[in-house]
């Protein structure tokens, strides 16, 4: 029994999320088969194709920032789970102090050194360095160190009186060497073949130079050598390679009926800038029956420019006089990505290294299913 | 249904449910070698170069006891709401499906557990691995797309 399709508008109306006062409406996904009688919505890969689409807002190396139209909320998250806590970078696991005579107690120190983000040549990093497995029972720790794991670094700095210093200097930086301890006081000490990989501008080094680490006065000490490894997010948060990775549903704002004249003014300003733009009411709309603008000629009148940069503030419904006027709501299956890099991986890098993360765990899940029948 | 016999050979019936005290707790073997790790040695240092990481062979996947051919619980180990909740909507698009839900059964437990019900005419391992073939597919398409968007923008950005 062929049943009546859904027009363009119910469809329209399906994708969206309602945002009211105090209530959210219409959560969850219901494309799925059986949940609407006579329709399909199975599975269909050409379906997902042409409806999938990505849009860039900006692609610098450490901030993307792009829209995934067109997939299910699970899939969107599986993404940015992903890129949070799987996608491996080095960093120092390890730190073993000769002499710390600084004020900062070692394991803050540690922990400190811990969490500056460094980089390095990405074919290094990619194709050459590898976990770190775990030893043979009895074995020490170290026997498993080698140059595709193990990344040693150095961290020696003595703080001693500058005697050029003017008599009356106040400045701890000019009257002391070394009175301020930054992450480009690291040394890199590459090992076999290190050497080669990770050579010239391709060095193991701080993505941020000027991380301030410690402050020292005359005779202190931090005298330490580090080691790092790879690692993941899951693990411990400093090797995880975003600052955020996130996203957020598009608005939507559809004004129901004309919001005029002072109205409009007071509407577009319950809304960042860009948002709402006054324009003036036509004689055409105000000659046609019906539109709500009768007899408005050249009046302002609110129009909804670019929904993207609101932030849902729900402002507006606050207010009595856009009652029933506006309907706020956010798209369900338009992402707005936006990813910062630690520095270690190009921003996008990390979406497309998720991708294929994910693609990797479903491909060797498939060959466990067919092991566990077997 | 027939496809799957042979693995479910004496399945506990349905109708004969298993105490819950009898059962373990979980159906994985306690050992957990560290998933992501192959041993390397140093010596063979010129051959690691080229060769894969060698593939961690522990089975994660189990087929939980009390399943008939249409109507199965899998664990998962060292899975998380990342995958579950991805598999469990390409699985519930399958129209041969009737149920399918995941859950976490204790946070301090590494494991996932997806349920999947399905009609006459086919198997839940069938759903579950048509699901993960689907997820795969899902990842190749947004993967063409986002290299395709990452052009379009640089061109853009270039010529404006």
């Amino acid at each position: 029994m062929p049943r009546k399709q859904p027009t363009e508008e119910e469809l329209e109306r399906r994708k969206i999320v309602g945002v009211n006062a105090e209530t959210v409406t219409d959560v969850t996904s219901t494309d799925f088969p059986g949940n609407w009688p006579g329709e399909d919505y199975a599975w269909d890969i050409k379906k997902i194709i042409r409806d999938t689409k990505i849009e860039f807002h900006q692609n610098e190396p450490a901030e993307a920032s792009f829209s995934l139209i067109g997939v299910d909320a699970s899939i969107a998250n599986a993404f940015r789970r992903i890129m949070i806590a799987d996608i491996p970078t080095i960093a120092i696991e390890k730190v073993f102090i000769d002499n710390n005579t600084s004020v900062i107690q070692d394991e803050v120190l540690a922990h400190r050194l811990g969490l500056i983000p460094f980089t390095g040549g990405r074919e290094g990093l990619d194709n050459f360095m590898r976990w770190l497995p775990k030893p043979k029972d009895n074995e020490p720790i170290e026997s498993t160190y080698f140059d595709y794991n193990t990344i040693s670094l150095e961290l020696r700095v003595t703080c001693t009186h500058n005697p050029n210093a003017a008599e009356d200097e106040k400045d701890p930086r000019k009257l002391y060497n070394h009175a301020h301890v930054y992450a480009k006081d690291i040394v890199f000490m590459p090992v076999g073949r290190q050497v080669k990989y990770f050579a010239g501008e391709n060095a193991i080094r701080p993505v941020n130079p000027d991380i301030l680490i410690a402050k020292l006065r005359p005779g202190q000490q931090i005298d330490l050598s580090m080691i790092m490894h790879k690692g993941v997010g899951s693990d411990h948060a400093k090797f995880s390679p975003v600052a955020t990775a996130s996203y957020r549903l598009l608005p939507t704002i559809t004004i129901l009926r004309p919001i005029l004249g002072r109205d409009a003014e007071n509407f577009a300003k319950c809304f960042p800038q860009g948002v709402i733009r006054l324009e003036k009411v036509t004689k055409a709309e105000a000659a046609r029956e019906g539109s709500g603008y009768e007899g408005h000629a050249s009046e302002l009148k609110a129009v909804v420019v670019n929904p993207m940069l609101d932030t849902v503030s729900r402002e507006c419904l606050r207010h009595d006089e856009f009652k029933e006027k506006v309907k706020l709501g956010r798209e369900r299956d338009h992402f707005i990505f936006n990813i910062e890099s630690t520095g270690q991986w190009e921003s996008d890098a990390i979406f497309l290294a998720s991708i294929a993360h994910l693609k990797e765990k479903a491909r060797k899940l498939e060959q466990q299913v067919v092991d566990m029948v077997r | 249904m027939a496809k799957s016999k042979s693995r479910t050979e004496a399945p506990q019936d349905a109708s004969e449910d298993v105490v819950m005290q009898e059962l373990p707790t979980s159906h994985q073997p306690d050992v957990q070698d560290d998933a992501s790790m192959a041993e390397v040695d140093a010596e063979d240092d010129a051959e690691v170069e080229d060769e894969e990481e060698i593939e961690d062979d522990t089975q994660r996947v189990r087929l939980l006891p009390g399943s008939t051919p249409t109507a199965a619980s899998f664990e998962f180990l060292n899975e998380g709401h990342t995958l579950g909740n991805a598999l469990r909507y390409i699985i519930m698009k399958n129209p041969d499906v009737e149920f399918c839900a995941y859950a976490i059964p204790h946070p301090s437990e590494p494991k996932m557990n997806v349920r999947i019900q399905t009609y006459e005419g086919t198997t839940a391992i069938e759903a579950l691995q048509k699901g993960l073939k689907d997820l795969q597919d899902v990842c190749d398409v947004v993967s063409d797309k986002f290299v395709a968007a990452q052009k379009d923008f640089k061109k853009k950005s270039i010529s404006s």
